[in-house]
């Protein structure tokens, strides 16, 4: 009898999860909004924990520096030696640019501000890409705004809470950015799909994206302001492209949420079934 | 008769062990370490607990907190609502059946059997979300993780057991 009654509730646990999992797909407003109050309420333990784990990280960090103190060095040198002939390059260009704008009166896309903020966990897991940043509606956090780390895009807004909110990572499965290639100014769709390497879709046949170009984001949709830098061509064959993304996305600490300040971008998302959308 | 009442607390004190434990379990898993690619193969701290726990002391952790802990997971880690408490009460399931084959024989055992629950959780877990989004998930990860997983099994298992002779026996 008790065997029984055991089974029998294993068995309906069991259904629960299963019609949870269908709940999701047929109520995603009321699922999300329920995350965001569940990571708020975790949010302080979670960025507690996160301190130990970031000192815990900067001293492997630091003992892995100390093996190439050296040769990072003199690469250090070399690259200053580079960047500050760049630095003049973009110096001459800046001010061209300035004079040719002028000459065109040229409409500026408005400025964007910037909300910087600590990550406080990194769920991971074989299947979903994201991040939790200690900022939510309070700071200003939206849904649906470009997160940066260092130079790169490394995502978007995807759930905010009233002080935490969940990046989606490019690489995650429902990751959907359009972009535009460096040189051919070619648009593309940047779609994750839980490899380190997002694809490049969407690229007309005849158009052959190089190694090593730059892919930016193109603006369209209005979800992500244009020109952020995304990524690097990484490999083409077989008419699959591969972008790594700039910034190394397993080593973040902060992050920069872009406030474009241009509503209605969320008509872009692509409606896709799974899990965070 | 205060005594009776501190007694008291002890007492509930201890029995909560292995229900925090695998909530802390969980959130330490939840970390953002910063090492390479260490996120999508971090070990299932919160797996190894309920698996510890349901074999030694089904009594304190229940199957309904494995349940509600696998639903929490989910909230916060942005899985797929229900994929990781579905992984959790199977797996409880699954030990409690075998419990007396992995109680009281040796470390290999328990080693041994857990093995086997961390490649049954990541075939359900797989195919579960293959599924949910219609996209046939690389399996790479998932093969990956069970495999660290099981090669750490030992050093959470030690703590949980220090834990458990020191709490509660």
């Amino acid at each position: 009898m008790r065997a029984l009654l055991q089974r029998f509730s294993f068995m309906l646990m069991v259904l629960a999860a299963i019609g949870l999992m269908m709940m999701t797909r047929a109520d995603p407003v009321f699922i999300d909004a329920a995350r965001a109050r569940v990571t708020d309420a975790f949010a302080p333990i979670l960025g507690f924990i996160a301190r130990p784990a970031g000192a815990v990280a900067s001293v492997l960090e630091s003992g892995r520096q100390l093996v190439s103190v050296y040769a990072e060095n003199q690469r250090l040198r070399e690259d200053n030696e580079r960047l500050r002939q760049w630095q003049q390059t973009a110096l001459r260009l800046e001010a061209e640019n300035n004079s040719l704008r002028g000459l065109l009166a040229y409409k500026p896309d408005p400025a964007a501000s910037y909300i910087t903020a600590r990550v406080i966990a990194d769920p991971g897991g074989a299947f979903v890409r994201t991040l939790v940043v200690m900022a939510g509606q309070r700071d200003g956090v939206r849904r649906g705004q470009a997160a940066m780390a260092g130079q790169g895009v490394i995502g978007r807004v995807v759930q905010v809470g009233e002080w935490s909110s969940r990046i989606l990572l490019v690489t995650d499965l429902n990751a959907r950015i359009p972009v535009v290639l460096e040189t051919t100014r070619q648009r593309a769709m940047l779609s994750g799909d839980n490899s380190d390497q997002p694809r490049l879709m969407y690229i007309p046949r005849g158009v052959e994206p190089t190694v090593g170009e730059r892919v930016f984001t193109s603006g369209h949709g209005g979800l992500f302001p244009a020109g952020l830098p995304v990524g690097v061509v990484a490999a083409t064959h077989d008419g699959e492209t591969r972008v790594t993304p700039i910034v190394d996305l397993s080593r973040i600490e902060y992050v920069q949420l872009v406030d474009f300040g241009i509503p209605g971008g969320l008509a872009a998302e692509a409606a896709q079934p799974g899990a965070m959308q | 008769m205060a005594v009776g009442i501190w007694q008291r607390l002890d007492q509930a004190g201890r029995n909560s062990v292995p229900f925090s434990t695998t909530v802390a379990a969980m959130l330490v898993g939840m970390m953002p370490l910063q090492l390479p690619d260490y996120s999508f193969v971090a070990p299932p701290l919160t797996l190894m607990a309920i698996y510890y726990w349901a074999i030694y002391r089904p009594d304190l952790l229940k199957p309904y907190m494995a349940f509600g802990i696998g639903v929490l997971q989910d909230l916060l880690g942005g899985s797929p609502l229900g994929m990781s408490a579905l992984v959790y009460v199977l797996s409880y399931w699954l030990v409690l059946t075998q419990r007396r084959y992995f109680l009281g024989n040796s470390f290999w055992f328990l080693w041994l059997g857990f093995a086997l629950v961390a490649v049954g959780a990541g075939a359900v877990q797989w195919v579960a979300y293959s599924l949910m989004t219609v996209h046939l998930v690389a399996p790479g990860n998932v093969v990956a993780q069970a495999l660290l997983a099981i090669v750490l099994f030992p050093v959470p298992a030690w703590c949980f057991s220090k834990l458990h002779r020191s709490l509660l026996s």
